[in-house]
């Protein structure tokens, strides 16, 4: 029988088929899903921010794009899954509010986006697939047994990419 | 006071301030919410937390509960964001008595959005108001934006900015009653310079 594993906000998760692994709610987050599709081990991660060098309380490894994906790597590589072979699958990043002015506060949706994609590059893993920015919010689930990203809106089909 | 301010390590009476600033917003809230409804509005004691970022979505009934989220930026003497949420029940609820409509549907109409905004825009005021005239500094509210989604996803954007700060947000729950039970949140977000300007406001540091 197999289960579905939770990942919170800044947090992240190694996960073997047939286990899947989900993130409720992501809005401005990105979850990245990562999977070797040999071994079938994979993992999510829901990062918050993109950078832990610009913070000053950056202890916590899974809330930054840089740190959070070094470490779900790590995690899953130790896990028993080949470096070399990893995929990425990424979701998130909307902009929930609109605003006119304080393009700071609205544009961390996109900045996370970003970041994720630069660490991702400068890890040689390639992405797959995205389903990223827009105004809405989504809940994902991952299945390393497939590859499934299973993405879910509110007020919209379910897609998987 | 010290620029370094973390939540994780503030004193006890700092939370216990912001808590009290945080009661008396959501009274003076609760007060223009019956007034525009032009109904008595009961209220509880508003629970004031300091909750990890993991812990919110369970508070509120659910990462994938649908809420009605109204924020704002802040400007003036302090800096940050205000939000206000409403479960979808007490937003349908309240809608419909703003508009003299009773209306039970799933989706938001775009005149139903624009009443929710407005309704949103005065709780919001009068929670600012309080914490104005309390701590005699100058507060402006921006043009606020509604978005009605996953709570989750809602709760990302304060959730990402206290996240500059440290591990956890600041929540006060009020909940509040006229012929329903309604339940509503404020997520108040000062920048790191703003919570050092509130309390040596108030003659704390």
């Amino acid at each position: 029988m197999s289960q579905i594993i939770k990942v919170g906000m800044a947090d992240l998760k190694v996960c073997k088929s047939p286990d899947g692994v989900t993130t409720l709610g992501l809005g401005s987050c990105v979850g990245i899903a990562l999977r070797d599709p040999v071994t079938k081990i994979g993992g999510l991660a829901h990062i918050m921010l993109p950078d832990s060098t610009v913070i000053r309380n950056n202890s916590n490894i899974p809330k930054f794009a840089d740190t959070g994906i070094d470490a779900l790597v790590k995690q899953i590589v130790a896990a028993g899954a080949n470096r070399g072979r990893l995929v990425a699958k990424i979701a998130g990043g909307a902009r929930m509010f609109a605003f006119s002015n304080n393009s700071d506060m609205t544009g961390v949706g996109d900045r996370n986006v970003e970041a994720v994609k630069r660490k991702l590059q400068q890890l040689r893993i390639p992405i797959l697939a995205e389903d990223t920015g827009k105004n809405y919010g989504r809940t994902v689930v991952f299945y390393p047994e497939t590859g499934d990203f299973i993405i879910r809106s509110v007020g919209k089909s379910e897609t998987v990419i | 006071m010290d620029k370094e301010l973390n939540l994780e390590t503030m004193s006890a009476e700092y939370v216990d301030v912001l808590k009290e600033l945080g009661n008396i917003g959501a009274g003076n809230a609760m007060t223009a919410l019956a007034q525009l409804l032009n109904c008595k509005v009961d209220m509880k004691v508003p629970q004031v937390r300091l909750l990890e970022f993991k812990d919110v979505g369970a508070l509120i009934g659910g990462e994938e509960q649908i809420m009605a989220g109204i924020y704002l930026a802040v400007e003036g003497d302090i800096t940050g964001s205000i939000m206000f949420l409403l479960g979808k029940e007490s937003a349908r609820h309240l809608v419909n008595k703003l508009m003299g409509m009773d209306i039970a549907g799933e989706e938001f109409g775009e005149m139903e959005m624009s009443a929710l905004m407005e309704i949103g825009n005065i709780i919001t005021g009068a929670y600012l108001n309080s914490l104005a005239s309390i701590t005699n500094l100058k507060i402006f509210p921006s043009v606020p934006s509604l978005c009605v989604d996953m709570a989750g996803a809602i709760l990302s954007v304060p959730a990402i900015e206290f996240g500059t700060l440290g591990d956890k947000i600041l929540l006060i729950q009020s909940q509040f009653m006229d012929e329903i039970k309604l339940d509503g949140y404020f997520i108040m977000v000062p920048d790191i310079e703003s919570y050092a300007k509130i309390l040596s406001s108030l003659g704390m540091a």
